[in-house]
C-alpha cells in the first residue's frame, strides 16, 4: 500500500513545477517510535514555497504540521522521532542528507524559525538583548559594540518601543506581544530567505493577534521572504497567505490558492472546517463542527485516514487511499471524490 | 528532647476520634474522595514495580539480613565472642570463612550476629525519627502561624548541627569513657542521638507535603461537612503524605546502618562486647596491613545492606514519581 | 532586596542563639565529674588554681549566666580560654585553615568529577555512561564515608602505592586529593545526580530549540544555554555543601590523620575542654548558616525571575 502511495504522492508533487525552488519538502516521512508503538506522524507531505510568497499550513494539532516545520529546521526530538523518507530541498539540495554542519549554517540564515510561546522559547536566564546579539557574534564574529548596535536595530524594526532601553530586560519582563516581537527580531536578525511562524499567535490575546499578524506580514514583504506560517485558524490565515496547504492525519489533503480555496474547498475536510467557523450572518444557529476525532496515528484507519468522519464518505473511500492529484491551476485535493466537490452548485 | 511533645501530639488524634463519628453525614462522601486517589496510584507503582529486577533483588537482602538479625544461629554454629588466642589472624578457610580475628574470633560468626545490632539500632532509630519528625511536621503545616514559625525554627537549630560531630557530643557527654551504661543503655543512647539530629528532615518533608495537600478538594469538603481536626488528619492527610514519607524511611534505614557503623567505627557508638558490623570494623582497622579480610567482610555486609535499603527506597520511589515514568 | 536580606539576617539571629545554646547546655552542663579532674596531672588542683579559674569561667554561678558571659565574649570575637589557659582562638587559628583547605579541595573535586558526570549522562540517557553514572553515584551515597576512605586508602596507598596513605603536617595539595574525594564522595554522587535530572530536563525546552534554531554551534548551545539553567540547582547544593563537608571532615581526618578540627573537637571532648568545643561548633554552625543565605541570594543572581523581596 504504502509503495502505491509513494509513486503516486510524489508523482503530483513533481508533476508541472519548475526545478530550483526556494524550499520543498518533497514526499517526506517521519515516524515517533514509542513504548507503546509507532506513531506514523508524517505520511508522505509534499509542499513548497518559494521567495515573497506565504505558504499556510493548515490542520488540527496532531495533524503533523508542526513536525514537519521541526523535520525542516532539523529541531525534531529523535528519538522518538525518526525520519523515515522523503526529502526537504533547499535551494534544491536535499537538507537530510546534509552534514550537521552544513545544515547548521542554514538555520537562523537560511531559514529561520518563530515558536508559539515565546515565553518558554527564549532563554529565561539571558536578556532579550543577548540572545539577539549573540547570533551576530557567534554566526558574523561581530564586535560586541557592533553587535548590540544591530541587535537594537532589530528591535527597532519589530517596533518595540524604547529598543535601547529593553536591550537588557529579560524575557519575563517584557508583555506577551512585546515578548513575541522580541522573538520575530532574533529569527530574522540574520536575514531569512526562509521563515517558518509556527502558531506564531496563539498564545497572545485577540488585539495582540492582529498586530503581530501584520508585522509579520509586512516584514515578509519587506525582504521578500518565502514564509511558512502554520497554523489551526482560518481566519489568521484569510489576509496573510498566498496559499494555503491543509493538512489531516500526516497528509496534505488539499492545496490551492487563498480564494479557491475558501470559495470552492475541493476536500470534506476543508470544507467542515470552513462550515465551523463561526458566522456573523447565522446568528441563532448552531455551530456546524466536524463529527468525531482525529485518528490515532499508531492506528490509522485503511483507506483514506478521514474516512470515519466524512459526511460524504463511500465504500471506495475505506478502501483505497486518494492520492494527492492536481485538479485545476495550482490546485491539488486528496479526495476521491475532489471533481464533484468543486464542481457543485 | 523533644519526646514529650511526640507523646502528646501522637495521642491527640484518637483521643478526638470518638466525637467525630458521631456525626452521621461526614462519613461517606470524603472517605470515596480519599480512597479513589491513592489506590490508583499505588496500583500503578505496584505494577511499575513489579517488573524492577532492581526491587526484587534488594527486597530479597533485606529478608535476608533481618532473618539473619533475627536468628544469626541459622548462619553458624560458632560462637561470635569466643576467642581462642592460638588461632589469632588466621585467614579465611574451609572451616572458618572469614577467618579470624586478633583474639581468635570467628569473623563469619561475627559478621552475621553483627547483622542484629546495626539493624535493630537503625529500624528503631527511623522508627523515632518519622514518628517525631513526622508529628511536628504535621503540626507545623496543620497549624500554621506562630506555632509553625517556632517549629521551623527549632528544626533549623538541629539542622544546622553537623551530624557527626552533634552525634560525637551527645554520644561523650552520655557514654563518655567514664560512663558504664548497660548493652541497651548505650543502644537507646545511640538510637536517641540518631533521632535528634535526623528529625528536622522528616519535619520538613512532612511540613510540605500538609501544606500541599491541606488545600486539596476533597479535604476542604471534608472540612464543610463537619470532619474534626483529629479525623482530617488521621483519615484524609496521614494517608496521603505517607508515601514519600516511607521512601524516605526505607532509603534513611540503610543511611543509619551507615551511621550507626561511623559512630562504633569512632569509639563513641555501641561498645564490646556488642557485636555490630561497626564495631568490628572499629577493631579491624588498626590491622589493616596485616589483615586486610578482617575488614573486608565485615565492610562487605555492610555495603550489601546499605545498598539494599537505599536501592528498594529509590525503586519505589520512582514508581510512586509520575514524572519519571 | 535590602530589606529581603535584613529579614533574613534577623531570621538567623534565634537560629544561631538556640544552637550555641543547645551545644552549650550539652557540652558545658552535662559533662558529668568536675572540670578539675586530671587537669593537674595526677595529684588534685591546688584550691588557689581552683578559685582563679571558677571566678574566671564563672563556675560557681548559674550555667545561663556563664552562657551569657560566653555569648558576650563571642561577640567581642573572643572565644576565651582552655583550662590549661591556652587561647582557643589560637587553638582554632592552628586548626581551622587545616579543615577549611580539606573542605575547599573536597568541594572542588566533588564539583569537577560530579558535574562532568551529571552533563554527560544528562545528555546521554539510557546510555552506558549514563548507567555506570547511576549506578556509581549509587554505590558512593550508599558507602559510608569510613568505608570508602579505608578503601582508597589500603588500595591507593598500601597496595598499589600511588599516592601516600596519610597526609602530612604541610599539607600538600598532591596529598590532599584522595582525602578530597573521600570527603566529597557523597555530595559529589548527589551533584551528578541533581546535574544529570536538570540537563536531561532542560535538554528538552523550547529555548534550547530555539538556540538550536538559531544555528549556533552545539558545544554553544550546551555549554552556554543548556548548561546555564541546569548549573543553577547545581550550585544551590554546591554552596549549602561547604559548612556540611567542613562540619562531617571529623572521620576523613581520622583517617588521613589531619589535624583539622574534627581532631580538636574529638581531643577537647574527651578531655572536657568544653569551652573549645562549644566554639568549634559555633563557627560551623555560623558557616553554614551565612553559606545557606550566601546561596540564596546567588540563587537570585543566577535566576533573573526570582527577585527577593
Amino acid at each position: 500500500m504504502s509503495d502505491i502511495l509513494v509513486s503516486e504522492q510524489s508523482a503530483a508533487g513533481a508533476s508541472g513545477r519548475p526545478a530550483g525552488r526556494l524550499l520543498e519538502v518533497d514526499d517526506l516521512r517521519v515516524e515517533f517510535r514509542t513504548r507503546d508503538g509507532v506513531a506514523k506522524v508524517i505520511n508522505g507531505v509534499t509542499y513548497h514555497v518559494d521567495a515573497g510568497e506565504t505558504l499556510a499550513v493548515l490542520g488540527e494539532s496532531g495533524s503533523g504540521k508542526s513536525v514537519t516545520a521541526q523535520t525542516i529546521m532539523g529541531i525534531l526530538d529523535t528519538p522518538p522521532g525518526h525520519v523515515t523518507g522523503g526529502q526537504v530541498r533547499y535551494h534544491g539540495k536535499d537538507m537530510l542528507a546534509m552534514s550537521f554542519e552544513e545544515r547548521r549554517r542554514i538555520r537562523g540564515e537560511g531559514i529561520a524559525m518563530i515558536f508559539q510561546d515565546a515565553l518558554s522559547a527564549l532563554n529565561p536566564v539571558f536578556t532579550v538583548g543577548f540572545q539577539i546579539a549573540e547570533q551576530y557574534r557567534v554566526r558574523r564574529g561581530m564586535s560586541r559594540a557592533d553587535a548590540k548596535k544591530r541587535a537594537i536595530e532589530m528591535l527597532d524594526q519589530v517596533k518595540i518601543p524604547n529598543a535601547k532601553g529593553r536591550f537588557n530586560n529579560y524575557p519575563h519582563q517584557f508583555s506577551g506581544g512585546m515578548r513575541q516581537r522580541a522573538m520575530i527580531a532574533m529569527s530574522l536578525a540574520l536575514d531569512p530567505e526562509v521563515l517558518i511562524a509556527d502558531e506564531p499567535t496563539t498564545a497572545l490575546d485577540v488585539t495582540v493577534q492582529a498586530q503581530i499578524m501584520d508585522l509579520l506580514a509586512e516584514l515578509q514583504r519587506e525582504r521578500q521572504m518565502g514564509m511558512i506560517l502554520i497554523t489551526h485558524d482560518l481566519g489568521v490565515v484569510a489576509d496573510v497567505a498566498d496559499r494555503i496547504a491543509v493538512m489531516y492525519a500526516g497528509r496534505i489533503v488539499e492545496e490551492a490558492d487563498v480564494y479557491d480555496l475558501y470559495a470552492k474547498p475541493a476536500h470534506p475536510y476543508t470544507l467542515g472546517l470552513l462550515n465551523s467557523i463561526p458566522r456573523l450572518d447565522e446568528k441563532g444557529q448552531e455551530l456546524r463542527t466536524i463529527k468525531g476525532l482525529p485518528p490515532n496515528l499508531m492506528n490509522i484507519p485503511p483507506g483514506c485516514p478521514f474516512n470515519p468522519r466524512c459526511p460524504m464518505a463511500q465504500p471506495v473511500c475505506r478502501e483505497k487511499v486518494p492520492p494527492l492529484l492536481q485538479i485545476g491551476a495550482g490546485r491539488a485535493s486528496a479526495c476521491h471524490f475532489a471533481e464533484e466537490l468543486v464542481n457543485r452548485d | 528532647m523533644s519526646d514529650p511533645t511526640a507523646a502528646s501530639i501522637v495521642g491527640a488524634p484518637p483521643a478526638h476520634q470518638p466525637t467525630e463519628t458521631g456525626g452521621p453525614t461526614d462519613a461517606g462522601l470524603p472517605a470515596n474522595g480519599r480512597q479513589e486517589k491513592p489506590r490508583g496510584l499505588l496500583g500503578d507503582a505496584w505494577r511499575d514495580l513489579r517488573r524492577k529486577p532492581l526491587f526484587w533483588i534488594s527486597a530479597a537482602f533485606i529478608l535476608l539480613f533481618i532473618v539473619m538479625a533475627a536468628f544469626p544461629s541459622l548462619f553458624t554454629s560458632a560462637d561470635p565472642t569466643a576467642g581462642e588466642l592460638s588461632r589469632s589472624l588466621e585467614k579465611p578457610s574451609g572451616h572458618a570463612w572469614f577467618g579470624y580475628d586478633i583474639q581468635g574470633r570467628d569473623v563469619f560468626a561475627r559478621t552475621i550476629y553483627g547483622a542484629n545490632a546495626s539493624i535493630v539500632v537503625a529500624l528503631l532509630s527511623v522508627l523515632g525519627t518519622l514518628l517525631i519528625g513526622g508529628a511536628m511536621g504535621m503540626i507545623a503545616g496543620f497549624r500554621g502561624g506562630w506555632l509553625d514559625a517556632l517549629l521551623s525554627r527549632i528544626a533549623d537549630v538541629f539542622f544546622g548541627l553537623p551530624f557527626v560531630l552533634g552525634a560525637i557530643v551527645i554520644l561523650t557527654t552520655f557514654n563518655g569513657t567514664g560512663t558504664n551504661n548497660s548493652e541497651w543503655e548505650v543502644k537507646g543512647l545511640v538510637i536517641a542521638s540518631l533521632v535528634v539530629l535526623s528529625w528536622p528532615v522528616v519535619m520538613r518533608l512532612m511540613r510540605s507535603s500538609v501544606l500541599a495537600t491541606k488545600e486539596a478538594d476533597y479535604i476542604v469538603a471534608a472540612r464543610a461537612l463537619g470532619a474534626g481536626t483529629g479525623r482530617i488528619i488521621l483519615k484524609h492527610l496521614l494517608p496521603n503524605t505517607l508515601a514519600p514519607i516511607l521512601v524516605y524511611g526505607t532509603i534513611m534505614v540503610g543511611s543509619f546502618i551507615g551511621a550507626e557503623a561511623t559512630l562504633s567505627f569512632l569509639g563513641v557508638g555501641l561498645k564490646s562486647p556488642v557485636v555490630s558490623w561497626g564495631i568490628i570494623i572499629n577493631e579491624a582497622q588498626s590491622l589493616i596491613r596485616v589483615a586486610p579480610h578482617l575488614l573486608f567482610f565485615p565492610a562487605a555486609f555492610l555495603v550489601a545492606a546499605v545498598l539494599s535499603f537505599v536501592m528498594l527506597g529509590e525503586a519505589v520511589r520512582e514508581a510512586l514519581d509520575p514524572k519519571l515514568r | 532586596m535590602g530589606r529581603y536580606l535584613l529579614r533574613r539576617l534577623l531570621q538567623l539571629v534565634p537560629v544561631f542563639i538556640g544552637t550555641t545554646l543547645l551545644i552549650y547546655v550539652l557540652v558545658w552542663v552535662m559533662v558529668p565529674g568536675d572540670p578539675f579532674a586530671g587537669k593537674c596531672g595526677e595529684r588534685p588542683c591546688p584550691p588557689g588554681f581552683v578559685a582563679m579559674m571558677t571566678e574566671k569561667f564563672h563556675l560557681d554561678q548559674p550555667w545561663y549566666v556563664q552562657y551569657a558571659h560566653y555569648m558576650q565574649n563571642l561577640f567581642q570575637g573572643d572565644f576565651g580560654t582552655t583550662f590549661s589557659g591556652r587561647s582557643i582562638n589560637d587553638i582554632i587559628a592552628s586548626a581551622y585553615p587545616n579543615t577549611l583547605k580539606l573542605a575547599l579541595v573536597a568541594l572542588a573535586i566533588e564539583a569537577i568529577i560530579g558535574l562532568t558526570a551529571g552533563v554527560l549522562s544528562g545528555l546521554r540517557r539510557n546510555g552506558f555512561l549514563d548507567n555506570l553514572v547511576l549506578v556509581s553515584t549509587l554505590f558512593l551515597i550508599a558507602l559510608p564515608i569510613f568505608v570508602i576512605g579505608f578503601l582508597l586508602q589500603w588500595l591507593l596507598g598500601v597496595q598499589w602505592h600511588i599516592v601516600e596513605p596519610t597526609v602530612s603536617n604541610e599539607m600538600r595539595l598532591s596529598e590532599l586529593i584522595m582525602p578530597g574525594f573521600v570527603l566529597g564522595s557523597i555530595s559529589m554522587a548527589y551533584i551528578a545526580r541533581v546535574a544529570r535530572t536538570s540537563i536531561s530536563e532542560n535538554r528538552r525546552s523550547d529555548y534550547v530549540r530555539t538556540a538550536i534554531a538559531k544555528g549556533l554551534p552545539m558545544r554553544r548551545v550546551v555549554g552556554v544555554h543548556l548548561l546555564r539553567n541546569s548549573l543553577i540547582p547545581v550550585v544551590t547544593l554546591l554552596g549549602t555543601d561547604l559548612g556540611a563537608l567542613m562540619g562531617g571532615a571529623i572521620v576523613t581526618e581520622g583517617i588521613f590523620n589531619i589535624k583539622g578540627i574534627g581532631g580538636t573537637v574529638y581531643r577537647s571532648i574527651t578531655t572536657k575542654e568544653s569551652a573549645t568545643v562549644v566554639s568549634i561548633v559555633v563557627i560551623l554552625v555560623l558557616v553554614y548558616l551565612l553559606m545557606n543565605l550566601l546561596v540564596d541570594l546567588l540563587y537570585a543572581a543566577l535566576d533573573p525571575r526570582i527577585r527577593y523581596e
